[in-house]
């Protein structure tokens, strides 16, 4: 009950802004961050009830689910509203309320309808929760395609320059992609003795065991549509666009949240469902994570717009779990120790990703409020105007870049370590990829931050500048025009937002046991799952 | 509490204290500009005292950190060479710190020099205790980026930045090889624990073994990586005095020294790590001697010095290694600090124009003297022991020939220094070319470099063999080698020989080595041309081509093939289906309209009609049946 109130309160929530359409702006936004308050609040109590429970009990993932609720739905195909947590899934709920809450303060003063936009966030909150606590696929598919829908709203609506282009690549390529996703899951539905949705039905007695061709076939099928979603290189090129046009909040959320929905479902679904299927294509699928690894590392480096740059760091990071969970498939060739090692690494990393991205995307949104410009050759010597946006965008980038003390390299350490003895080649040339990162990431800072100092021409803001409308029951507040030379220092809500997200990392970085403590056991199961 | 958890305190407070104070002075910014200096000063004088206490105590400290396999936690643990390292370390970073509060500039941003300055600190004395992977890499890369940000301090200058971008990149190359090696530990040994990695089984060990290689000669500026020196002297002086004695460039020899058993138990390593030190030695004494710039010639030296700790690790004489490491860190700290201080005072560090230098400050003159002609490995001075201790386990003939040129090759670099400090200065000499100079040498800073030139000269004493025995006890490393009475002579003579023509050449003709500082060697051997990122950005910028020109092209192909797939279906709606529609519908009427026909109101024609119909059923049933 308790877990279903966590996600549905945000949409009831926006339901009901949605139906008070003189509701002031500044009170919907209120709203929206009282709701992601509680409703962090509420994930944090099913934290420790949970960590304070299953002490030294079952993992999850097949058993010692927390928060269960199975309710019949459709029957008729044994598709049920059935949800929980576990080690897997309660780390990216954290994460998912965390970062709506970073992103709920970071609009407070959102100029632009605010009210649909609270409640644009809340859907989107929801739906985020729901796939995350999903345990049966026709669940998770439909709250992973609602997603979709409300991503595309954000980015269409409140995005800039080419924003329908982008949002209707990002549909298009993300809802084809979970077609895919849709013939996987009836695949397993057909494949499974029970005929069944339920995912801890089928992780039990995993369908298709026998005819490795229809196993591959459907494994196929639910790795192309979460690849799409993850993205991993060949299917990536939605995601620079999306997150180019995307508002500031809009991109930290789907680089934070959304892309994890897809390294989710590897390791919730595929591994579990599919164990055969998922170690006999294990080379394959660490293959792609390195390709991922790379690709992500040089596209980035060549890239002339820093937001363009970060995306690209996300398709290198999000390669970097694919390599961890692939080496986890590789059973014959490594202990099950370092398989483990790697699983933890790989589940780590999507947290870590989820608040230094999402750190970094904000404070771009920070160039773009006082210049309408991402192009490195706009912006220059920041660090002279700007000295505190300087310094979070210091520690941002060293932390993304996988500095220890953060933690990304609790993340990418364990990952490395844990796959280098799976899959030895693969891992030294993804090695590789951290020189490049470090590289780009440190470029980026001596572009924006040192050497003379420049900011776009005001005449240039003004012109692009976003026409607020008026009468939204709002205030608009525009950006002080700007002369060459100035830029306004992020302000006590900025710092407080991106601070608060980079605090949390360190301590990630510094403290990692309490969240290893429950992904640890989780992945095990998921390691031996794999392995039978 | 009992004694054990007491030390393990103590030693969770050596690492702890100068980390936490650093963070607090960065958080805290230019507010705590004032007070930053004092705090240093005054943390770094705990962190020495501690250093001491634990280096007496040998105490060990485990914290949680990753899970799953032996040796996740962070684990520090001080043993013999720790305990040498630790306290080296913490003298250094006091005197250090004591210099820089004198000589950075009263407008600097102190906060941020100190608080990256005492972070810094923290790694390094954690990387030399730490016994665990994890605690080792987190350390090592953690004063990577620390010497990133004190390289990079004055960011405002033009060139800094890359300096320090630079010189981070370049050890980060290196520090690859350590999680390769922490994965190859894990496959090998089944555990993350240090002291393990030698027993790793086939493969594994070699990978370790050049991991672990790779990230010590990154660290280190051996050869090929050493041209990130050249770039790490554009941080301030005392950076320099810091990161080129005791840290830094020191952790990679240390880290040899510490896993000299992997390195002896894959039977290449060793012999690659002994060459790649003595060759670096040789060499970058060569481009040390074809500097016109001090700093710059102090930077290629330590490279060089360095060499010979590693050549030290290679050969097996981890005990001679270590001292080495020691007395250089004392020589170089002192020469950096009298660089710093004549840059300061005189405004310039070419050597050209420091003629003189020792006359006009003879107190910070006197301690530079003393230090160089250790440099140069004249007895009895301190690197005039060390270094023959680590010669004394040299085998091969080809080797030593190369160590005793380099040995040589040192005592013309500091030939070089001595001949133009120690000279009268003409009045010619161009000082203010590199930043207005203050023309005072604050009391401090020739206390500072006496205390170091002390150390210089103290620990030539290890040239008796009672002593150097202490330190091999202290070590564990009896039964190491030491040099005789005959190679003692051979080198202090040697390096007497080499000084005195040095020197005299200089005098007679200031100009004799211009040939030199013109070669490729004194723009250090286009070293840097090796660590051109170009490649990288060759492979970048195709990659980006390939993502948009092809990859993102084909997508958008699929989506217009698949536009135009169904304007094909749309036509084909038109004509095809619609046309069947159309047509049907045209079909329907045309008989409806013949079916209108009989319809014509008669009731004879109905009837006619029924009749015919009956007629024909008639016949259909008899037919049929």
């Amino acid at each position: 009950m308790l877990l279903s109130l966590v996600i549905f309160l945000p949409v009831v929530v926006a339901a009901l802004l949605l139906t008070a359409p003189r509701l002031n702006g500044r009170v919907a936004i209120g709203a929206w961050v009282a709701v992601s308050a509680v409703d962090l609040a509420l994930i944090g109590w099913m934290w420790w009830r949970y960590a304070a429970d299953s002490e030294p009990g079952p993992a999850g993932v097949v058993d010692g689910i927390g928060y269960e609720v199975d309710l019949r739905w459709i029957p008729t195909v044994d598709a049920g509203y059935h949800i929980g947590v576990d080690g897997l899934s309660l780390p990216l709920l954290a994460l998912t309320g965390v970062l709506f809450l970073a992103c709920a303060l970071w609009s407070l003063r959102e100029p632009d309808r605010p009210r649909t936009y609270a409640a644009l966030f809340l859907f989107l909150q929801t739906a985020s929760l729901g796939t995350f606590a999903a345990l049966d696929l026709i669940l998770f598919f439909v709250f992973f395609d609602l997603t979709i829908v409300g991503m595309y709203f954000v980015i269409a609506g409140w995005g800039h320059g080419n924003a329908q282009r982008s949002a209707l690549k990002f549909f298009l390529y993300t809802f084809i992609g979970s077609l895919a996703l849709l013939i996987g899951f009836i695949g397993l539905f057909l494949g499974s003795e029970e005929r069944t949705f339920d995912m801890v039905t089928l992780a039990q007695n995993p369908p298709l065991a026998d005819s490795p061709v229809a196993g591959g076939l459907v494994l196929l099928a639910i790795f192309i549509g979460l690849a799409v979603k993850t993205p991993l290189f060949p299917f990536h090129t939605w995601l620079p666009d999306a997150h180019t046009d995307a508002p500031a909040a809009g991109s930290a959320i789907l680089a934070g949240v959304l892309l994890k929905l897809g390294t989710y479902g590897f390791v919730r679904i595929a591994m579990p469902i599919l164990p055969d299927a998922w170690s006999r294509w294990a080379m394959v699928i660490v293959v792609v994570g390195v390709v991922s690894v790379l690709w992500g590392a040089f596209v980035a480096l060549a890239q002339a717009d820093v937001k363009r740059m970060i995306a690209y760091t996300s398709v290198n990071h999000m390669g970097y779990v694919l390599l961890g969970l692939g080496a986890a498939g590789l059973v014959a060739s490594a202990d099950e120790g370092a398989r483990s090692v790697a699983t933890v690494g790989a589940v780590y990393q999507m947290v870590s990703h989820g608040l230094l991205t999402g750190a970094l995307f904000l404070l771009t949104g920070v160039l773009w409020s006082r210049g309408r410009s991402y192009a490195f050759d706009k912006w220059g010597g920041l660090a002279r105007p700007a000295p505190v946006f300087a310094a979070l965008l210091g520690v941002a980038a060293f932390g993304s870049l996988g500095l220890p003390g953060f933690s990304a390299f609790v993340a990418e350490f364990q990952i490395l370590a844990g796959a280098l003895q799976a899959a030895p080649v693969a891992t030294v040339f993804a090695v590789t990829g951290i020189l490049v990162t470090a590289g780009l990431l440190l470029l980026a800072l001596q572009r924006l931050l040192t050497g003379p100092t420049r900011v776009p021409e005001a005449k240039a803001v003004m012109a692009d500048a976003e026409p607020v409308p008026a009468g939204s029951g709002e205030t608009a507040v525009l950006d002080r025009p700007l002369t060459t030379g100035a830029m306004r220092d992020v302000s006590t809500r900025e710092l407080l937002v991106v601070g608060s997200l980079l605090v949390l990392s360190v301590l990630l970085g510094l403290f990692p046991r309490p969240l290893l403590d429950l992904i640890e056991p989780a992945a095990v199961a998921v390691v031996q799952l794999v392995a039978r | 509490m009992s004694p054990v958890s007491w030390g393990a305190a103590l030693l969770g407070g050596l690492v702890l204290l100068p980390a936490v104070t650093g963070a607090g002075l960065l958080i805290g910014g230019r507010r705590l500009d004032r007070t930053a200096g004092p705090v240093a000063l005054l943390v770094t004088l705990v962190t020495a005292g501690l250093a001491v206490v634990v280096a007496a105590g040998r105490p060990e400290v485990s914290a949680p950190f990753l899970g799953i396999v032996e040796g996740g936690d962070l684990r520090l643990a001080v043993d013999g060479l720790s305990a040498v390292l630790v306290v080296l370390v913490g003298a250094v970073a006091l005197l250090v710190t004591a210099f820089a509060v004198v000589d950075l500039p009263d407008d600097a941003a102190r906060a941020r020099f100190f608080g990256y300055l005492l972070l810094f600190v923290a790694a390094m004395l954690t990387t030399v205790t730490a016994t665990t992977l994890p605690a080792l890499l987190l350390a090592w890369e953690v004063m990577g980026a620390t010497s990133y940000a004190l390289i990079g301090y004055r960011w405002a200058e033009p060139g800094t930045p890359t300096d320090g971008t630079r010189a981070f990149l370049t050890t980060r190359a290196g520090d690859l090889g350590l999680y390769v090696a922490a994965g190859a530990a894990l496959a090998g040994t089944g555990s993350l624990v240090l002291a393990d990695l030698a027993t790793a089984d086939g493969g594994w060990l070699h990978m370790a073994a050049a991991g672990v290689l790779l990230a010590a000669l990154g660290k280190s500026a051996q050869l090929p990586f050493s041209a990130w020196l050249s770039g790490a002297m554009s941080g301030p002086s005392p950076v320099s005095a810091l990161l080129h004695s005791a840290t830094m460039v020191a952790a990679g020899g240390y880290l040899l020294l510490r896993l000299q058993p992997l390195l002896a138990a894959t039977g290449w390593a060793a012999t690659v790590t002994a060459w790649t030190g003595a060759l670096t030695a040789l060499l970058l004494g060569a481009v040390a001697v074809a500097q016109t710039d001090l700093k710059q010639l102090l930077a290629a030296s330590t490279a060089a010095q360095i060499g010979f700790v590693v050549l030290a690790a290679g050969v097996g004489t981890t005990a001679g290694g270590t001292a080495h490491l020691v007395a250089h860190a004392a020589v170089k700290a002192g020469l950096f600090v009298a660089a710093g201080a004549w840059l300061t005072a005189l405004g310039t560090k070419q050597l050209a124009d420091l003629r003189g230098a020792a006359h006009r400050y003879p107190g910070l003159g006197a301690a530079a003297a003393v230090a160089a002609l250790a440099l140069a490995g004249v007895p009895p001075l301190a690197l005039w022991a060390t270094k023959d201790e680590v010669l004394a386990g040299v085998g091969g003939a080809a080797l030593r020939i190369v160590a005793l040129a380099a040995a040589a090759v040192s005592a013309v670099y500091a030939g070089r220094v001595l001949a133009v400090v120690l000279a009268r200065p003409t009045g010619e000499e161009r000082l203010d070319t590199e930043e207005p100079g203050t023309r005072r040498v604050p009391g401090l800073v020739p206390a500072v470099a006496a205390v170091f030139a002390i150390l210089a000269a103290a620990l030539g004493a290890l040239a008796i063999p009672a002593v150097a025995n202490v330190l091999k006890d202290v070590l564990g490393a009896e039964g190491e080698p030491s040099p005789t009475v005959g190679e003692l002579l051979l080198s202090g003579g040697l390096a007497l020989l080499v000084l005195a023509g040095t020197v005299g050449l200089l005098r007679r003709r200031a100009d004799a080595l211009a040939g030199l500082e013109r070669s490729p060697l004194g723009s250090w051997a286009g070293l840097g041309r090796l660590l051109s990122a170009r490649p990288a950005f060759a492979v970048a910028r195709a990659a980006a081509i390939i993502d948009d020109r092809v990859i993102d092209r084909a997508v958008w192909a699929v989506a217009t093939g698949a536009g135009r797939l169904a304007r094909l279906a749309s036509r084909a709606d038109d004509g095809l289906i619609d046309g069947a529609v159309r047509g049907t519908a045209r079909a329907v009427r045309r008989a409806g309209d013949a079916a209108r026909r009989p319809q014509t109101g008669l009731l004879h024609q109905y009837y006619a009609q029924s009749v015919i119909g009956l007629a024909v059923l008639l016949v259909v049933l008899l037919v049929v049946r």
